[in-house]
């Protein structure tokens, strides 16, 4: 029996019935596209996690005062002063796997510039912080440890700060801000930066030295936060570990104590969120692929009414010479047609509707060639497995009997 | 001219229905030349399904001897058998058996796809040479359903005959005919019979349709109890002849 023949058997049965084929396939046409699109997204928003953590330096490593407890009662985090600058010159000495450090305190305020105001955070920092965050200026220049020891009325403003303060399109850089009624002189713009993974504006930010913050707004002598840069990706872990040790000397922690501080890399963070984003992805895929899953049965159900409705053609094609093997093969090619045809299509409209998802709601997606090979080979699968029984059921027909069928 | 497409040696076909075994063929013998018109007469009962089903080569004898042009059937597989059928036979059916929603052409090309010795276009010549024999090449892309029952009944034989068989079997043929279409159906296959010297085995139970028969063989309780060489066949195309003129049905055209 020559293929080709099988072929045109099985193309003509299923185009004999165009209404009931396609209604089979759109089973498996949805169930495809539903398999691709949804990796497509999970696959996406991983992605795009990956990406912004990594652009916040993937080397950062984050020190902060943890809830401690004083007097039996747990103190919030941000009332804890437990980081002071004996801490930055302890991890300025002669670190291993550190590179650059900085301190933050953050003040929320009011800044005005003439008519014009906005509610911001005014970050307090040393310049080594842009390197840490790779943050770049893009106009002017960025503050200097000269700056920071004199602690100097200068900042360097965001994006959002910008467009708030000078909508005009004037150039700021030389102009007065005020923040809680101190003028600031601006000194540089950063560059735009977007809004991170939580969806933070992280333009909308004022970055000013350390010490004008602490002395000249909060009047505080602790610190925030430490950011910290490792000195290359790889020493990450490290770099975290000594710098866990060195906070213990530095703030004498006896042994078998808990940390007041704790240490966090960006390494954590994005196994964190993308371990999140891969168990929506499988989800996403099981959903789907149970949906796929459904459209084989739908196939099977299909072959299983038409050869029963259809007893009486086989009969005629066994008498006429057709034999078991080849009604087991057209019945099988139909099956295997309906779902690769299905497939096609289903791939076509899984990757259309993912592009249409990134056009119209802006949900990052990203389609991988293994999501559509293997959505693919799934459905050929199914078209065999699902096609075969009935298939062997039309086969093993009694030819006499099958003619007399009514 | 004394050549045997079918020789039949006390052929025995049983089945055990619940247990009885009923004899549906006791000590059949009997052979068919080529050339022949047969007519397979019996009440319902007398086996003659059953003596059609095996030789069809859809059923195997549970004894005796069965030669199909020269080939035992007896030894073959079943894959074999399907083969033997594409090869040597065509059926006619009763009710056409014709695949639906599918042209004239097509159905008759059918028993082609099944044989890998065939082109596309060799298949399409054949296929049109047979519909040109029926008188149907007005008629190749019709559907079944725009063709009247008569014509459906000839696409089918066309399809018997497209394989070139050494022997055409038809099941009760001209049961859903009315008379007058049935005798049209006989003219083609007496003019198939006489003029290409097809081997036409022909089961009714319709008495005055085997008056169109040179033999005619009656079955009775699985026994044959009459082989007739008939001394009269009747022409179908005089009994057309002598009919009342009638207006000819509105076939189904496009």
């Amino acid at each position: 029996m020559k293929l080709t023949n099988l072929f045109r058997i099985a193309w003509r049965a299923i185009f004999r019935n165009k209404m009931r084929s396609f209604l089979t396939m759109l089973g498996i046409i949805i169930g495809v596209a539903a398999v691709i699109s949804m990796i497509a997204i999970g696959q996406g928003s991983k992605q795009s996690i990956q990406s912004q953590i990594a652009g916040m330096g993937s080397n950062m490593i984050t020190i902060r005062p943890i809830s401690n407890v004083m007097g039996g009662v747990h103190v919030d985090n941000a009332s804890v002063q437990s980081l002071t600058e004996d801490d930055i010159l302890a991890l300025k000495k002669q670190p291993e796997y550190l590179k650059d450090i900085s301190p933050s305190v953050s003040a929320r305020g009011q800044v005005i510039n003439g008519s014009f105001n906005w509610n911001t955070t005014m970050q307090g920092v040393y310049p080594e912080f842009l390197t840490i965050r790779s943050w770049l200026v893009q106009d002017g220049s960025p503050f200097t440890t000269r700056d920071v020891k004199s602690a100097a009325k200068v900042c360097l403003i965001g994006q959002t700060i910008l467009t708030n303060l000078f909508p005009d399109g004037d150039s700021p850089l030389g102009k007065n801000i005020r923040f809680k009624n101190i003028p600031f002189k601006i000194i540089g713009v950063l560059a735009k930066k977007g809004e991170n993974t939580f969806g933070q504006d992280q333009d909308d930010v004022i970055l000013t030295p350390v010490s004008t913050v602490q002395k000249r707004i909060l009047a505080i002598t602790t610190y925030q936060n430490i950011f910290l840069s490792a000195i290359n990706e790889e020493s990450t872990e490290n770099a975290s570990l000594e710098v866990q040790q060195i906070m213990r000397k530095s703030h004498n922690l006896p042994v078998g104590t808990d940390d007041d501080f704790s240490v966090r890399t960006q390494a954590e963070l994005i196994s964190t969120f993308t371990a999140t984003s891969s168990i929506l992805t499988i989800l996403l895929a099981v959903i789907a692929g149970i949906s796929l899953l459904v459209g084989g049965i739908g196939i099977m159900n299909i072959m299983y009414v038409s050869v029963t409705e259809r007893t009486k053609e086989i009969g005629l094609r066994m008498s006429i010479g057709a034999s078991g093997a080849d009604i087991l093969w057209q019945f099988l090619i139909e099956a295997i047609v309906i779902s690769i045809t299905g497939g096609i299509l289903g791939v076509i409209f899984g990757i259309t509707t993912t592009k249409l998802v990134t056009y119209f709601i802006h949900w990052p997606t990203l389609i991988t060639t293994s999501s559509v090979v293997l959505s693919f080979m799934v459905c050929f699968v199914t078209g065999v497995f699902f096609g075969y029984y009935p298939a062997l059921k039309a086969s093993r027909l009694d030819p006499i009997e099958a003619l007399r069928y009514e | 001219m004394n050549e045997s497409i079918v020789d039949i040696k006390n052929l025995k076909r049983q089945f055990s229905i619940g247990g009885e075994v009923v004899h549906a063929l006791n000590n059949v013998s009997f052979s068919i030349q080529k050339g022949e018109f047969i007519t397979i007469m019996g009440s319902s009962g007398s086996g003659k399904t059953t003596l059609l089903n095996i030789l069809g080569c859809l059923d195997k004898p549970s004894s005796g001897e069965y030669l199909l042009d020269g080939i035992n059937m007896s030894d073959l597989s079943k894959t074999a058998l399907a083969e033997l059928r594409n090869t040597k036979l065509g059926f006619v059916f009763q009710s056409y058996n014709l695949l639906a929603r599918t042209s004239a052409i097509e159905n008759v090309e059918l028993p082609l796809l099944y044989n890998n010795k065939f082109s596309t276009k060799e298949r399409k010549e054949k296929a049109i040479q047979a519909l040109e024999a029926v008188k149907l090449s007005d008629r190749m892309y019709h559907l079944p359903s725009q063709l009247s029952g008569g014509q459906q009944q000839r696409v089918a034989i066309a399809r018997a005959l497209v394989n070139d068989p050494v022997m055409i079997l038809a099941d009760e043929a001209t049961g859903n005919l009315d008379s007058r279409t049935s005798y049209e159906i006989m003219m083609l296959i007496q003019d198939l019979n006489n003029e290409q010297g097809k081997t036409i085995v022909f089961v009714t139970h319709e008495p005055d349709i085997a008056n169109f028969s040179k033999r005619t063989i009656t079955l009775k309780d699985g026994k044959i109890i009459k082989d007739l060489i008939n001394p009269t066949i009747q022409s179908a195309r005089e009994v057309l002849k002598k009919l009342p003129p009638v207006i000819e049905p509105v076939t189904a055209s496009t």
